[in-house]
């Protein structure tokens, strides 16, 4: 059926009621995260009785990581160093605030590439499909500088409270609290400077790294808009082989970020599935962004090119790539489960032994697997907007909570949990974030009129 | 006259001109037995008002019955007729369960599927499938109408609501 389908164009306003209701969110947003800190600056950090089991579980396992590391030339106090106790002068509502801070962004950063990465692998693989949805991810991508400045301000903030291996009496051979593991890792950090001094390599990276994938949004962005004032096919070629290199770097530096903004936290340990893991949780939220944008876009009568097909294919990722998020934390969890290393053990221990964060390890089963799994089992489910508006946060929410888990026990032991404080700076992250996103998407057309791939996509039935 | 013997078929030279076909033929009130095409035609259930199929339902049960028997296999062998200690995990621990659980699900829902797809397309080994016509395998689209059904019609206003329709040509088929 080789019709030819006119459609009209279309562009995204930011209606002042839209922005009002962000901004609304982001007073909601700083009120409770003011609530928050007011609570968290008067607790003092005071344990209380529910934290004292948790207390002996984690004792328990740092025995059994000290006693493995005893062959080596490890001191005495090496176990005592987790918990960093004599270090911490800062109060702990400081440390819970860095905390939160760095988790978010590095969840939000996820929510900014993942736009741009969808962009790519359309044009890597050819889509068809996808010319009605694409600029939704496309602008997207304009997170990606504001995540960069956020992760390089913040990391020079809070590298003490959050990084361990940040600390340069750990690589002093001579001193007490040497750390002969930790040290053995310094290039990874340090090079070409000397472990504990100022880390390069590793700030050398982040620079790196959102310099590139800001490049290639601009890149990617001038490509798809020139397009639209010039109906030629040389635009697309260009953009396929732009995303492809762009697909070669994400796949590389989207695991060495995981490793470097999240694994490094805990420092001891290490999971060789970790970098698919962190791109797993940001690839499933990112894609259930899109499909929330998309379907509200839909909602208020926007994107008439696209129909139900479309966003059952949306809805096909969020379910297939949720199942898949699941079988990389299955993969890391059943390897460490059956070797039973204490070194790797420790890791599960903290985060489903001990009373702060053990609901919230099961919970991000219940969310991230189980709901999305069997809400979005059937074809109709897919295909239905009201469906997909409440699915897609479900799995949004889900996957905040994951990073929670993966960054707080590294960082604030047995004093983490979610209150007011965490509420409030999430809030904050995701009022801002729709404002850039929201702002970016209203600066070009809804789709590009001149994409080749418009008929095909038009005439997308499945 | 009984069902599913009688035929009258209409064959149709290009899928647009069958897709148009297929709903003129059902305005006018008759029923459609089956149509062939050479190749996948988009729209063509839609066309023809085709009831949602079952089969993911049947697929879900069969899944959820592997589910089931896997984890009631492995909890029954390892925990209680034979109880061994592997790498020191409880008799019946869930997490190396799971994979096993996971491959018995999807074998019994793809096994499950396959036979049930068979059984209701009528695809028996002893049974050879009924030929309207032999083009329908290569580049005509071949529309079958069952007289028995159609009853209140005769053959020729069938056949002028064929061509009507655009059928290049009717013919008659009848099965034994």
């Amino acid at each position: 059926m080789a019709h030819h389908v006119e459609v009209a164009e279309e562009q995204y306003v930011f209606r002042p009621e839209t922005k009002k209701k962000l901004y609304i969110l982001l007073i909601v947003g700083i009120v409770v995260f003011a609530l928050g800190l007011v609570f968290a600056m008067n607790d003092g950090g005071h344990h209380d009785a529910a934290h004292e089991g948790g207390h002996a579980a984690v004792a328990e396992a740092q025995k059994l990581v000290a006693s493995a590391d005893q062959h080596g030339a490890a001191s005495e106090g090496h176990a005592a160093h987790a918990e960093a106790g004599h270090h911490a002068e800062k109060p702990l509502w400081i440390k819970r605030l860095f905390s939160t801070l760095w988790m978010n962004n590095v969840f939000f950063t996820g929510l900014g590439i993942i736009g741009l990465f969808f962009v790519a692998i359309q044009y890597a693989a050819q889509a068809g499909w996808s010319v009605g949805v694409k600029r939704v991810p496309l602008a997207m991508g304009a997170w990606i500088p504001v995540a960069g400045i956020l992760m390089l301000v913040l990391w020079f903030i809070t590298h003490h409270d959050i990084f361990h291996w940040t600390h340069s009496y750990l690589y002093d051979a001579n001193g007490a609290e040497f750390d002969k593991i930790i040290n053995k890792k310094a290039p990874f950090f340090f090079w070409p400077l000397a472990g504990g001094s100022f880390p390069l390599f590793y700030i050398a990276r982040m620079v790196i790294f959102f310099g590139l994938w800001y490049y290639f949004f601009v890149q990617i962005r001038k490509n798809m808009l020139a397009e639209d004032l010039e109906a030629t096919n040389a635009y697309w070629y260009k953009n396929r082989v732009t995303a492809t290199w762009f697909l070669i770097f994400f796949g590389v530096s989207s695991s060495i970020a995981a490793w470097d903004w999240v694994m490094s936290i805990d420092t001891h340990w290490f999971s060789t599935m970790f970098g698919w893991y962190v791109f797993a949780s940001w690839w499933v939220t990112g894609l259930a962004v899109i499909t929330l944008i998309v379907a509200h876009l839909k909602s208020a009568g926007y994107l008439k090119i696209v129909n139900a097909n479309h966003l059952h294919d949306l809805g096909k990722f969020c379910f297939a790539f949720s199942i898949f998020w699941t079988y990389i934390w299955f993969g890391q969890f059943l390897l460490i489960y059956y070797a039973n290393i204490p070194e790797e053990t420790i890791y599960f221990y903290e985060r489903m032994r001990t009373s702060p964060y053990s609901w919230i390890f099961y919970l991000n089963l219940i969310l991230n697997f189980v709901l999305p799994f069997l809400l979005f089992m059937t074809r109709d489910a897919k295909r239905q907007i009201s469906m997909l508006k409440v699915v897609c946060p479900i799995i949004i929410v889900g996957h905040w909570f994951d990073f929670f888990n993966m960054v707080t026990p590294g960082v604030m032991k047995l004093e983490g949990g979610i209150g007011f404080l965490e509420i409030g700076v999430a809030l904050i992250f995701a009022a801002v974030y729709l404002l850039v996103v929201l702002n970016s998407l209203s600066k070009f057309p809804l789709f590009g009129k001149n994409d080749p791939m418009l008929q095909e996509s038009l005439h997308h039935h499945i | 006259m009984t069902a599913d013997k009688n035929f009258l078929v209409g064959v149709f030279d290009n899928e647009e001109v069958l897709l148009d076909g297929i709903s003129k033929v059902r305005s006018n009130g008759l029923k459609i037995h089956d149509v062939f095409s050479p190749f996948p035609v988009h729209g063509i259930d839609d066309a023809l008002g085709l009831k949602k199929s079952r089969l993911p339902r049947a697929a879900f049960l069969f899944g959820l019955t592997g589910t089931c028997l896997a984890l009631t296999m492995q909890i029954w062998m390892l925990g209680y007729d034979w109880p061994m200690i592997i790498g020191g995990k409880n008799y019946a621990s869930l997490p190396p369960f799971i994979p096993v659980t996971f491959e018995l699900t999807v074998l019994l829902s793809a096994l499950g599927m396959v036979a049930t797809f068979m059984i209701i397309s009528d695809l028996k080994p002893y049974k050879w499938p009924r030929q309207f016509d032999v083009r329908s395998t290569d580049d005509k689209h071949v529309m079958a109408i069952d007289l028995a059904l159609n009853g209140g019609k005769s053959k020729d206003d069938i056949s002028r609501i064929l061509k009507d329709a655009g059928a290049s040509e009717v013919n008659e088929k009848n099965f034994e």
